[in-house]
């Protein structure tokens, strides 16, 4: 039986255990106290710099390109701060683990070394009673070979009965308690370990270990890491100023170009670093936006040059001819004639102004809304049904090659709009005695709609801006029409995702338009 | 007929009450959609011309809508200047019966205002259409003239039940687009004068009297004597 009745594992963490505020008192490297400083260090540093601004305009941290936002709200500053903390708790975690290995373990040992004694010291009791005791404390110190031992036994009055003490020491007044205190042993000043134990009688016996080396280890230790955790902190600081610096100057491109293109210059495009990073795929995906946001600015300019160029001359003309008849009309029959002519030219002006609101309308995309799927097949057919009379009085032939049933995901009145301007044009166009084909076919990619004539065509150098607002080829000028019709077909097929395309058949011209049917859907969903 | 105009300009509204006035029908005006609404509400009219942008906090689309909430089903014509795909769907939902876009020619006007407010006063499913010696038996799909079976493509069998329903009306080439093709936009060229002569060559040319007749500047008629 073992009298000390202390539990087993008491002394197991000392330095978590130290209740009385003693044991650790002056002890400059205990963990808990210092080694988070240097982390509580880093913001302590960098915030003073920016207090200071915080009664900037707000204005002033709008754009990074410019002026730097000041630190509180720099987006680089807070990606950076995360940094360094997570570095300086990266480095705290190794320094503590470090303690625990090296430190830590010193302690566990003299630990477990008195406990120990203990063992042996509570077994010669049970054997011989005191003299035993005393004796085998005598033996023990004599073959202390490291010469560390602490011994003393003490009778009820606290004298000294045997061990290296002089005296008992004064703190060590409870049992269950490991104490570390400064000791005179063989005239010597040292730091001992010791714990108290009561024996039966009265006796008291002290057991310890001299742990002035080990304390100063500790002490070297402790300034190695506290050194390292500053080291740390002061890179984590100088990182954290890099990462900062590297995310200005990535985003300062993005905001140079968007303040760029707020003042006018529409030119400008973010840089893309080749790097294919997530910055790169943020350019990008800005630059795609300009220059879609740039075709569409194209356009406006495009409708509003063609409003001032093309209608200028039907409104001149409507205008002449009223004028005219209000200053030399002489009958009433003559003014009537005039009026009734200046009408019919203010009709074609408010048709050119109804294709171009369609066109545009169609460009926004809001007609999306209205996709269905419905069968192209039976809109081939009815435009064909439309329009095969008219080729047959302008004597050509209207040959309709589809399959049954084609599926198409989109607008079937944008697409029978679409479908019947191509015809109209290529009944237009086409000489008699020729023929005209509408077929639709599934491709690989969706559906290809094909309406191929065998006129005049349309010359090459010409084809790419036959699609073009108002654009009306050499073949064209002397036939009635707007020049809107192949750009509405072309703004139907970029609503359904798809393109229009124009070559040559050989003779005559051949419009296919091309709908990817995957794409539609995904667009659609 | 008795019909309202609810327009706030008064030069088109003017120029629309005259030309109706001049084609033999009772007009009463309104300037702004409260009167409009007053007048829609408390008096009797075979059809409704209504402009949808009105002065005086109600618009076309209130007019409409608080009518209907009434359950006045008097034929509605909207006349607006918001000519959008959109627009045009929201005029109809909101209980219109046909939307004319601005600028409009008058003939149009009249053709379709006329038009709706007959077919205000149909009585009950027909059958059969005849008009002098044309007979189109609905049923059967079969079209006899002085009974004389005559073969017709099933689109021409529409185009010409479509003139016979509007018989002694005009009709405008917009209206046959869209009752007969279902086309709201215009082709380019005019696709409908072929279809129609095509029609003649079947329905008059064999005898001696045309029943369809072309409406200078405006579209076409089906009726006995010469234009």
């Amino acid at each position: 039986m073992n009298f000390f009745g202390r539990p087993a594992n008491a002394g197991l963490a000392p330095f978590q255990q130290a209740p009385d505020g003693l044991a650790h008192a002056d002890d400059p490297a205990s963990p808990q106290s210092d080694v988070p400083n240097p982390n509580a260090g880093v913001p302590d540093t960098a915030f003073p710099d920016a207090a200071p601004s915080e009664d900037r305009r707000p204005d002033d941290r709008r754009l990074l390109g410019g002026r730097a936002p000041d630190l509180l709200h720099s987006a680089g500053f807070r990606f950076a701060m995360v940094y360094a903390v997570l570095l300086a708790i990266s480095a705290a975690a190794l320094a503590l683990y470090l303690w625990w290995a090296t430190a830590g373990l010193l302690d566990r040992q003299t630990e477990a070394a008195i406990r120990a004694d203990v063992q042996g010291l509570s077994e010669r009791w049970d054997e011989g009673g005191l003299p035993a005791l005393v004796l085998t404390i005598r033996e023990r110190l004599e073959q202390n070979v490291d010469d560390d031992a602490i011994y003393l036994l003490a009778d009820q009055s606290m004298r000294p009965l045997a061990g290296n003490l002089r005296a008992w020491p004064e703190p060590v007044s409870r049992a269950d308690v490991l104490y570390e205190l400064a000791v005179t042993r063989a005239g010597q000043p040292a730091l001992a370990q010791v714990q108290r134990y009561d024996l039966p009688g009265g006796f008291h016996l002290l057991i310890g270990r001299d742990v002035q080396a080990r304390a100063k280890l500790r002490t070297l230790l402790t300034d190695a890491l506290l050194w390292g955790l500053i080291v740390v902190a002061v890179m984590a600081l100088g990182g954290a100023f890099v990462v900062r610096s590297l995310f200005r100057r990535t985003l300062a491109s993005v905001s140079a170009t968007a303040a760029a293109i707020s003042t006018g210059d529409f030119s400008r495009r973010v840089r893309v670093s080749g790097r294919g990073d997530e910055f790169d795929q943020l350019a990008e995906t800005i630059n795609d936006m300009l220059d879609r946001i740039g075709r569409l600015m194209e356009g406006v300019r495009e409708v509003s040059n063609a409003i001032a160029h093309d209608l200028r001359t039907p409104i001149t003309r409507a205008r002449a001819r009223l004028e005219d008849a209000a200053l030399h009309a002489e009958t009433t029959v003559e003014l009537h004639a005039a009026i009734e002519r200046a009408t019919g030219d203010l009709d074609g002006i408010v048709a050119v102004f109804q294709a171009l609101l369609r066109i545009s309308e169609i460009e926004a995309g809001s007609r999306r809304s209205a996709f269905t799927e419905f069968n192209l097949a039976t809109i081939l057919a009815d435009v064909a049904e439309l329009y095969e009379p008219l080729a047959e009085s302008n004597g050509l032939r209207l040959l309709l090659d589809t399959p049954a049933n084609v599926p198409v995901w989109g607008d079937p009145e944008m697409l029978r709009q679409a479908v019947g301007n191509l015809t109209d044009n290529a009944v237009k166009f086409s000489p008699p005695g020729g023929a005209v084909l509408l077929s639709a076919r599934a491709a690989p990619a969706g559906v290809e709609v094909t309406v191929a004539d065998q006129g005049p065509g349309i010359p090459a150098e010409d084809r790419s801006r036959a699609v073009e607002r108002f654009f009306r080829g050499e073949a064209a000028r002397s036939t009635p029409g707007s020049g809107l019709g192949l750009a509405l077909v072309q703004a139907v097929a970029h609503l359904h995702g798809g393109t229009l395309h124009l070559e040559d058949a050989g003779p005559g011209l051949r419009a296919t338009l091309s709908l990817p049917g995957q794409l539609v859907t995904e667009l659609s969903s | 007929m008795r019909i309202l105009v609810v327009e706030d300009d008064k030069d088109v509204g003017g120029f629309v009450v005259r030309g109706l006035k001049e084609a033999g029908h009772v007009v009463e005006q309104a300037d702004n959609g409260r009167d409009g609404l007053f007048m829609a509400a408390s008096e009797t009219f075979d059809a409704i011309i209504l402009d949808r942008m009105l002065p005086g906090g109600i618009d076309g689309l209130r007019i409409l809508e608080t009518l209907r909430a009434q359950k006045n089903s008097v034929p509605v014509l909207i006349l607006s200047a918001l000519a959008d795909v959109d627009e045009r769907v929201r005029g109809l939902k909101a209980g219109g019966d046909d939307y004319l876009s601005k600028p409009f020619a008058f003939a149009e006007l009249l053709a379709r205002v006329e038009a709706l407010a007959r077919r205000g006063k149909a009585e009950g499913p027909v059958t059969k259409l005849k008009v002098e010696d044309l007979e189109l038996d609905l049923l059967s799909r079969q079209v006899r003239r002085a009974g004389q079976k005559i073969d017709l493509q099933p689109r021409e069998f529409r185009l010409l039940e479509y003139l016979m329903r509007h018989a002694g009306q005009v009709v405008t080439r917009t209206m046959l687009l869209e009752g007969v093709w279902d086309y709201h936009f215009d082709p380019q060229t005019n696709v409908i004068d072929v279809h129609v002569s095509r029609l003649r060559q079947k329905v008059d040319k064999p005898f001696p009297v045309a029943l369809i007749q072309t409406v200078r500047n405006a579209g076409y008629m089906l009726r006995a004597e010469d234009a």
